[in-house]
């Protein structure tokens, strides 16, 4: 016993050590570069444009601070949408593998393998060429349904009284996605509902046939099965993989660098690049990520807890 | 007419499915067809030809014309068969890996012995083949080294990492904990920077890490925290009962972790490891934000080609394709192994 805590003692002095000397090493490299450290750049004028300021008005003339706020909201904007509508594709899809019906199931099969095996970032360089090179102008947009637009300047959807109209060489009116943010946007969802819907998929296959077979007999079609019998008890075997795509989503959205939308990652590699100040742009991204990692695990622990619970009781 | 009938109209909401499904195949796949195969220009020497024909169909010979550069990236162009051959090499010890004849102690000694063939090929410097620095590397061959020294390097750390966090001694364990979850808590871009901008800041003045060598340090920590979680699922579906009959016959703590606990631990693990392996492959493709040349990163810069710009989308679909083979056949041989591995498992595993 003893040993054991002489050695431990032994590590962390030697993790120390390593840490020590990266920090002196970093000190006089700083020193020698002239690089400020500290976070006080974060009240300077940040002097960039940021591209989509849905939430927070902001203009070059707002500080650091206020620039990554407006990543930050970027950010949580598109994981967000992400995050639904991937749930929803995903479960559609992950249902359809189940179907009776062999073309279905066989299309979901399809689906489910090519988005899984090929690299995101392809698939959104893909989604973006698609959208700004692909499509037409604004004056020849595509208008596959009523109020919605689909041109090289974005994408234009109508909301209840306020339809987009063309006016001179843009839309106005209606809700905007730009192609950025609608490349983004379904390339992480077609991706991660790949994922969702193997884990649909097994959660339904986990509920034993004994329960269906009881649930047909019962005189329940297939849909009421599914609505009543199978899905709440599936719902317990998914929901914890379910909360680690619904994390891989958010840090995905990261990938937003590539393509240029100004997501959290995005502005403070702006940030870094302006004030060369990398450790305490860094610092800033991994702590926004590690926040919300860990509060979205933590609300799906809650979550997974209330419907184990419930399940109990009965 | 029996299995269409069971299949495609067992009800009415299938009925329609079904329908829907022929439907749209009717109204999409012809137009696509004819896009991608019958106008597609294979051929071309100048981008003319591909200009007239853009919006009815498909410019392959972009490909063609780019496909030295997107395999073999900024290499010396006459030297181009050393990355091929290289190339070459790597699959093929990818491919006798896989087959359960060569799983013998002597496998190892052809990795050795295969990986200090192909850093001959690259790097060269000897027997009449010119020096090429690593910087010069890039396309496939960049890929395909990324994800080996990831996997590689990677396992045994993430079996550190995970019998350090099993571990009985605090110290340890806090610490593997803090590594993993710090690591898997945040996106692999925010480790690549790290490692590209804050790692020179660490090293003393004047010591230097190369980019790649970077790059692939970072990729070996972000997947390792992945590998350790898989890793310790499967020591957690060791029963205790055989920790128990390893102390019994007087077992240390590493004769038995090495000789009872982890044959058992990975052999439960070994698909879900390889889908980790599969994700680490896909994830390469992200050194192209730090700029490295790996073969999306000269996908793109080829499209930066003023005269040939403008058919990215036939660049993705190329980029798309050759990621597409990799993986496929990484998740098809995975799904074999795990119906061997459930088929060869010993009954007291299945069950717990």
């Amino acid at each position: 016993m003893k040993k054991s805590w002489l050695a431990q003692a032994g590590l962390l002095a030697a993790v120390g050590l390593v840490l020590w000397y990266f920090a002196s090493n970093t000190a006089q490299n700083l020193e020698a570069r002239k690089i400020a450290s500290g976070f006080a750049f974060l009240a300077r004028e940040a002097g960039f444009e940021i591209g989509e300021t849905s939430s927070i008005a902001y203009s070059a003339a707002d500080t650091y601070l206020r620039a990554l706020g407006v990543g930050l909201a970027n950010t949580a904007r598109v994981a967000l949408a992400g995050i639904l509508f991937a749930t929803f594709l995903g479960t559609l899809v992950g249902l359809a593998r189940l179907s009776p019906n062999w073309l279905l199931s066989k299309l979901a099969a399809g689906y489910v393998e090519t988005v899984r095996n090929i690299p995101l970032l392809v698939q959104l360089f893909f989604w973006y060429t698609i959208i700004s090179e692909s499509l037409p102008g604004p004056e020849d947009a595509l208008n596959p349904l009523p109020g919605v637009f689909l041109s090289n300047r974005g994408i234009f959807l109508p909301l209840p009284g306020d339809v987009p109209v063309l006016s001179g060489f843009n839309f106005s009116g209606g809700m905007a996605l730009t192609p950025e943010f609608a490349a983004l946007l379904i390339g992480l969802v077609t991706y991660t509902a790949g994922f969702i819907a193997e884990i649909v998929r097994a959660g339904v296959l986990s509920v034993p046939r004994g329960q269906v077979d009881a649930a047909y007999s019962m005189g329940l079609e297939r849909r009421g099965a599914l609505r009543y019998i199978i899905l709440p008890q599936a719902l317990r075997l998914i929901v914890p993989p379910m909360t680690s795509q619904y994390l891989n989503l958010t840090k995905n959205s990261s990938l937003a660098v590539a393509i240029g939308y100004p997501d959290l990652v995005s502005v403070a590699n702006t940030t870094m690049n302006q004030t060369g100040q990398a450790i305490e742009g860094i610092a800033v991204i991994m702590a926004v990520y590690l926040t919300i990692s860990l509060s979205i695990s933590a609300f799906m622990n809650w979550y997974n807890r209330r419907i184990a619970l419930r399940g109990a009781a009965r | 007419m029996k299995w269409l009938k069971e299949n495609l109209f067992s009800s009415w909401p299938s009925g329609i499915a079904t329908l829907v499904i022929v439907w749209l195949a009717l109204a999409y796949l012809p137009p696509f067809f004819e896009w991608a195969f019958v106008d597609a220009i294979w051929r071309a020497d100048d981008p003319r030809a591909c200009r007239d024909a853009q919006g009815r169909g498909a410019c392959w010979a972009f490909i063609g014309e780019k496909h030295r550069f997107i395999l073999f990236g900024t290499y010396p162009f006459e030297q181009h068969w050393r990355p091929a051959a290289a190339s070459l090499l790597l699959v093929l010890l990818w491919i006798i890996s896989a087959m359960k004849i060569f799983w013998r102690w002597w496998l190892s000694l052809i990795w050795i012995a295969g990986l200090s063939v192909i850093g001959f090929l690259m790097w060269g410097g000897a027997l009449g083949l010119p020096y090429v620095e690593n910087e010069r590397w890039g396309g496939l061959i960049l890929t395909l080294i990324l994800a080996t020294f990831g996997c590689a390097l990677a396992f045994p750390l993430a079996i550190l990492l995970a019998l350090g966090r099993r571990s009985s001694l605090p110290v340890v364990r806090a610490l593997c904990v803090g590594c993993i979850e710090l690591i898997r808590g945040v996106p692999l871009i925010s480790v690549l920077f790290m490692a590209s901008v804050m790692l020179p800041l660490f090293l003393p003045a004047g010591v230097t890490v190369d980019k790649l060598l970077r790059a692939q340090l970072a990729l070996i920590l972000f997947i390792a925290a992945y590998l350790a979680e898989t890793v310790r699922g499967g020591l957690q579906a060791v029963p205790h009962h055989q920790y128990e009959a390893a102390d019994a016959l007087g077992l240390g703590y590493w004769k038995r972790t090495l000789f009872v606990i982890l044959p058992q631990a990975l052999r439960v693990s070994i698909p879900p490891l390889m889908n980790t392996f599969i994700a680490l492959f896909k994830d390469t493709s992200l050194v192209l934000i730090i700029g490295l040349f790996d073969l999306l990163s000269t996908i793109k810069v080829s499209l930066q080609d003023p005269a040939w710009s403008g058919f990215g989308v036939e660049a993705y679909l190329f980029a798309s394709a050759v990621y597409f083979v990799f993986c496929y056949a990484m998740s098809a041989y995975s799904q074999q192994l795990e119906r061997d591995v459930a088929s060869g498992v010993p009954r007291a595993l299945r069950e717990t």
